[in-house]
């Protein structure tokens, strides 16, 4: 880690505790606006995730008559799941698992890569906040205007410019909420009913829930989130090494800090640039620390910094630690000047890419896909779940046979209607009945399908007298369509008294 | 209480005076707003407790009068008042009728299998397997009163033996041997008989006896072969289900003392749409004839 000039964080004392106290008023930051590469990738991104949040409950996915047709909903009240093509049912969850799995595992790797690009760019703390903060200067002006309008009376000037950035913030919280219960509800046909007060309480709820929690979480609480509250930057370090690239100050360069107009100085020109567009209102040049989130805001702040003072660029980067220390080990002998410069720029080391953590991550990863993919590939659209009844566990009937009763759920995922003949395999002398269903020339039992839903049977199965039956038969129930091909076969067993 | 608060030399931070064997806790400050949501959290409890039944001084039902009872009436009323159609049809119908239509019978069986939980799994068991000492299977074929839909609704409504109804169920068997009308001999051999008709005699020259005996006072209502008979509840003798036990020393008991099961009328206590439920459901048990 790079050697800084003084070794205490340069924390605002407002953030040190009273004495005896634990807790400490909190140090509000008024974040500066910055123009370059990093912020210009982060607007992308903000207004690619957010335009994606806000109209993906929109679009429209025609599924045929008596189905929803909106592309991505969540059907809580009629249990489906639906994401375009796909429908899933609350028993395939699994399926939604494996994606959450895939996207922890995801995290992981692209954590152990390329550092905090989460936290930093995708978070929707981070996407949020950096929305409101625009607001809050379209509004209310930049750090400078914003710091005197907070010295200022709360009357005039003050009032109409707070109140104005709290309303557009609850627009778009109310944005937020309202996008939220779309999508677990049809948003064209709620949309009228929730402005008119006839949508349900949980509509409201949930509504009221998110709008608050985006104003509060983005409006009020901004980096405190991330500093007290995530637990991702507590067990991110587990991701993290000196091969992942993290913001980092490039103190070999540029301490020691001083004059540009000096001599004997490093490049860091000490203007603070870069801790007054922190979002978190840290100072990066202390080293790697909690509260940096990885946005990179401060690599533009420099890079805008030095261009003006005509410098190269990149005194502040997104580096790995083992480069960053490589150039140190390079530039340490050397005075402050464009020879340091050139040395230490050219001992930097590329970024390791392939090593134990990533490949296990792209091992997990490949795992889990192809795990997912299969499951998927061998999704049966057909389910036979066939429960055996438990009391009573079996049946003495007067002429000394032996019944078991079966609860057979015909599930069917397709829009059509199917019929099976069901078979039972077993030993002989075991006879099947269902009841109330129909039988097939062969005076088989037909059991019919429901358009996407689960038909549900009685079954009984009974053992004549006098068969010579273990305690336990292992039985199993076979739907067999009308071309003789077995569709489905579920195991169960017969039980009877002990021979 | 924590005496000595120094500032940690690395990270210029204060420690919080608390020690342990050595190591020392950095005075890392939550924000003040954490702890005033904290206190207002509290604060919001109490207030909460004493709307809400559960403290002492508000009495059972809190400042607001909640119940739980109370709050789930509304829901009731409109459950019951959106299975009313449906019950009517179900109260209108025979069992029969019910059975033959495949959404009457759906709401039957699930409205069956709930009443019978609550009403008849007591004696009969969950699954209606019955229980020994005089709780017969209902899933089984044999049945002492018939097992048609007619039959099972009328056993329902008006139960066994229970002095409640007039159509009840059920005809008293003799206590042959406790009133005197055999002896202990003859009841031993009639029950060596009555094994003898399912092939399990040990004792072929009693079992003759015993027919005798069995001619004389049994046939009348078992029958002449044992095949019981439905109209008095007699049971069969032949088969293979026995009620109070098949061996012989539970027979001897049934013939010297009697047996005399009873089963309230649930005509009076159920309305009709449910007897009609348990109807179905009981039939759809396995054993419905």
């Amino acid at each position: 880690m790079g050697e800084v000039t003084s070794p205490d964080r340069m924390k605002p004392e407002a953030a040190q505790a009273a004495p005896g106290s634990l807790y400490a008023s909190r140090q509000k930051v008024y974040p500066k606006a910055v123009t370059g590469r990093v912020r210009t990738a982060k607007w992308l991104i903000l207004a690619l995730c957010l335009g994606l949040y806000y109209t993906v409950p929109l679009l429209r996915w025609d599924r045929g008559p008596d189905l929803p047709d909106q592309a991505v909903l969540v059907d809580i009240a009629n249990g489906r799941l639906f994401f375009f093509f796909i429908e899933i049912w609350p028993q395939e969850v699994y399926y939604l698992t494996g994606l959450l799995v895939l996207a922890a595992i995801g995290l992981f790797a692209a954590t152990s890569l390329f550092g905090r690009v989460w936290c930093g760019f995708a978070c929707p703390q981070t996407v949020w906040t950096d929305l409101f903060m625009q607001v809050e200067r379209w509004i209310q002006g930049d750090r400078n205007a914003r710091m005197k309008l907070d010295l200022q009376p709360w009357t005039g000037e003050w009032l109409r410019r707070k109140l104005l950035t709290h309303a557009v913030w609850l627009g778009i919280a109310m944005a937020t909420g309202g996008a939220w219960v779309m999508y677990f509800n049809d948003a064209l046909a709620m949309t009228p009913r929730f402005f008119t007060g006839q949508a349900s309480l949980e509509v409201y709820v949930f509504f009221g829930l998110f709008t608050a929690t985006t104003y509060l979480l983005a409006g009020w609480a901004r980096e405190q989130v991330c500093t007290y509250m995530c637990p991702w930057p507590r067990f991110q370090a587990a991701m993290l090494d000196e091969n992942s690239l993290v913001v980092t100050y490039r103190a070999w360069r540029g301490e020691p800090r001083g004059k540009a107009k000096e001599a004997g100085h490093g490049d860091c020109v000490d203007c603070r640039a870069c801790v007054h567009v922190c979002p978190t209102g840290i100072d990066i040049r202390d080293g790697q620390q909690l509260e940096c989130i990885g946005c990179g805001l401060c690599i533009d702040a420099c890079d805008d910094v030095m261009g003006r003072l005509g410098r190269p660029r990149g005194l502040i980067a997104f580096e790995t630690l083992t480069s960053l220390a490589a150039s140190e080990a390079a530039a340490k002998p050397l005075p402050p000047g464009p020879q340091r410069q050139a040395c230490g720029m050219q001992a930097r080391r590329p970024q390791k890419l392939v090593r134990p953590r990533t490949l296990i991550y792209a091992g997990v990863l490949a795992l889990v896909v192809a795990v997912m993919g299969g499951a998927w590939a061998l999704r049966e659209t057909t389910s036979l779940a066939v429960l055996r009844d438990r009391a009573p566990i079996f049946v003495r009937l007067s002429d000394g046979g032996v019944r078991n009763a079966y609860t057979l759920k015909l599930g069917d995922k397709t829009r059509g209607v199917e019929s099976y003949a069901l078979l039972l395999d077993g030993p002989a002398g075991l006879a099947l009945s269902v009841q109330d269903a129909g039988r097939d020339a062969q005076g088989r039992p037909v059991l019919a399908t429901r358009p996407d839903g689960i038909t549900q049977w009685r079954a009984l199965v009974t053992a004549a007298p006098g068969a010579r039956l273990p305690e336990s038969v292992p039985v199993a129930f076979r739907l067999v369509d009308g071309q003789g091909r077995t569709a489905i076969r579920t195991s169960s067993v017969f039980l009877g008294p002990k021979p | 209480m924590p005496t000595k608060i120094e500032k940690d030399s690395i990270t210029g931070t204060n420690t919080t005076g608390h020690e342990w064997d050595g190591l020392k806790e950095l005075n890392t400050p939550l924000p003040k707003w954490w702890l005033y949501v904290f206190y207002a959290t509290i604060a919001f409890s109490i207030v909460w407790m004493a709307i809400y039944p559960s403290l002492p001084v508000t009495g059972a039902r809190g400042l607001s009068g909640w119940t739980a009872r109370g709050a789930i009436g509304p829901a009731l009323e409109a459950e019951k008042a959106a299975r009313e159609p449906m019950l009517a049809k179900l109260r209108a119908a025979t069992p029969a009728q019910i059975a033959a239509d495949p959404e009457m019978r759906a709401f039957a069986l699930a409205g069956g299998r709930i009443a019978f939980a609550n009403n008849c799994a007591g004696c009969h068991g969950a699954g209606g397997q019955g229980a020994p000492g005089g709780f017969p299977s209902l899933a089984d074929d044999d049945w002492l009163y018939g097992g048609s839909f007619d039959a099972i609704q009328h056993t329902i409504r008006h139960g066994v033996r229970n002095g409640e109804s007039d159509e009840a169920r059920g005809v008293a068997m003799p206590r042959f041997q406790a009133d005197g009308l055999l002896k202990a001999e003859q009841v031993a051999d009639t029950a060596e008989y009555v094994l003898s008709l399912t092939g399990r005699a040990t004792d072929a020259a009693a079992a003759q006896r015993g027919g005798q005996v069995f001619a004389e006072n049994c046939v009348s209502c078992h029958g002449e072969k044992g095949e019981g008979n439905r109209d008095m509840g007699a049971p069969r003798l032949n088969d293979q289900v026995w009620l109070y036990g098949g061996d012989k020393a539970s027979l001897m008991r049934s013939i010297g003392w009697s047996r005399a099961g009873v089963m309230p009328s649930w005509g009076g206590r159920l309305d009709p749409a449910t007897v009609n439920m348990l109807t179905v459901y009981v039939h759809a048990l396995g054993g419905g004839e």
